[in-house]
């Protein structure tokens, strides 16, 4: 269960875990949820489902401070607050249509994330800035 | 400091003050080999590639004569008409392919980031020559070496940046370059190509003042350094407002009246009108000599990064 979502980011993280038509599992997804830390949130649960560390990371760049808590036997197994990445490697696009990024050549876009409200993300080839990075996650 | 064999110069950014000065120093001793008055050949049996993804000339030939100069040999394309590049392979290909030619390589391409990328994919040294509307790190280095050599320091100097500031490459990198060295800035331009704020709130983080106009001909009389850079015709919808913006940004011979004796006039070069061909007599006209010295900073980045010197 990911908790802690910015309200109206719920969709962003479905589309992070790949989850379409096709999903085999029970998919719960609660949408602008009165919390005390953050007025309101968004929260989305999937059944049989762990993430990968790339998951985390792209959560974390649209959801600093969501939690992610393994749910087993109905209980809360395992809580864990996702850590915005200093590098995001592979999971966000370059804007800049003229970065050497966006042409046919074997490397993955790597950016520099540095902490805020929202987060920012410089890329480290080209130095533009990430104007939208929900928008921008691949 | 890092050690400089095998260095890759990508960016400015990378390039500490302490770093600069060293380029800045070994610059001045090559001045003498620049001019053809000495001789040298302490880079006898190197070669330098140089790779230029799109044309330019005067970048290609100050490398091309520094290596010479230094008694190295040199090889390259100048645009990529007839090469494998035509045929779709990729830029980390080429930058592979090339290093088994040559001890250095010399990159311009049409796009930000090239350079960096290129340097992922080659043991070799790459400097950049220019990459897309990113960066242009030996000219940055041109630009201080002039200031520096003319005026015998760069801190303290109130250096005038004058024209394009929104979408002019040079000075954004001047501008990042001469923070770090204590000098006073003065920005500019016609109302709509002012500075990137982003740039100018970095400038004033290290602690260097920064004044902003309109008016070139209030700057004037208190700069050391007027850096002049051409306005694009094709920044104006309107040709009329252009014609009336950029002769409110011409240097000539009535405005350096109220120039101090020792300021000097700086540009990238090329020009169009923002410089009156009257002052290229005067001794406050340095361009031609700031394009001289691409050849001693270059000659010294080439020794530093070879090992050399």
């Amino acid at each position: 269960m990911i908790d802690h979502i910015p309200a109206g980011m719920a969709l962003k993280v479905l589309k992070i875990l790949g989850i379409d038509e096709a999903v085999s599992s029970t998919v719960t997804v609660a949408m602008h949820v009165p919390s005390k830390a953050m007025s309101w949130k968004d929260i989305v649960k999937v059944e049989d489902r762990e993430l990968s560390p790339r998951e985390v990371d792209k959560i974390a760049l649209i959801a600093p401070k969501a939690s992610v808590n393994v749910i087993r036997n109905y209980n809360v197994a395992e809580k864990h607050v996702v850590r915005l990445p200093d590098r995001a490697v592979g999971i966000l696009r370059c804007g800049n249509p003229n970065c050497i990024t966006n042409l046919r050549e074997p490397v993955e876009t790597d950016f520099f994330v540095k902490p805020g409200e929202p987060p920012r993300a410089a890329c480290r080839y080209c130095d533009r800035v990430v104007e939208d990075i929900p928008a921008a996650i691949v | 400091m890092a050690s400089w064999k095998g260095r890759d110069i990508l960016s400015i950014r990378d390039l500490s003050r302490g770093d600069i000065e060293l380029v800045l120093k070994a610059a001045r001793r090559m001045a003498p080999i620049a001019e053809g008055e000495k001789s040298s050949k302490s880079l006898e049996g190197k070669i330098l590639a140089t790779l230029f993804f799109e044309p330019s000339t005067r970048t290609r030939l100050s490398f091309e004569s520094a290596m010479i100069r230094l008694g190295g040999g040199v090889l390259g394309f100048s645009n990529v008409e007839g090469t494998s590049v035509q045929k779709g392979e990729t830029l980390a290909d080429t930058v592979r392919m090339v290093e088994g030619y040559a001890d250095v390589i010399v990159l311009r391409h049409p796009h930000e980031g090239a350079a960096r990328l290129a340097a992922e994919f080659t043991e070799r040294p790459v400097i950049n020559a220019g990459d897309g509307a990113g960066q242009h790190p030996t000219q940055t280095l041109q630009d201080l070496y002039t200031i520096w050599d003319e005026r015998g320091k760069i801190e303290g100097l109130n250096i005038a940046l004058v024209g394009d500031l929104k979408y002019g490459r040079t000075v954004h990198s001047i501008a990042t370059a001469l923070a770090g060295f204590g000098a006073s800035l003065t920005l500019v331009s016609p109302p709509g190509l002012e500075m990137p704020w982003e740039i100018v709130e970095e400038v004033k983080a290290t602690g260097t003042p920064v004044s902003t106009t309109h008016r070139l001909e209030d700057v004037v009389p208190t700069a050391d350094v007027l850096y002049v850079t051409r306005i694009q015709k094709e920044r104006f919808p309107d040709p009329q407002e252009y014609q009336k913006v950029a002769g409110s940004y011409r240097v000539d011979l009535p405005l350096l009246r109220e120039a101090k004796k020792d300021m000097i006039v700086l540009h990238p070069l090329p020009r169009v009108t923002e410089i009156d061909p009257a002052v290229d007599r005067t001794p406050h006209a340095k361009y031609f000599r700031q394009a001289f010295n691409a050849v001693p900073v270059r000659m010294a980045l080439l020794e530093m990064v070879l090992g050399v010197g």
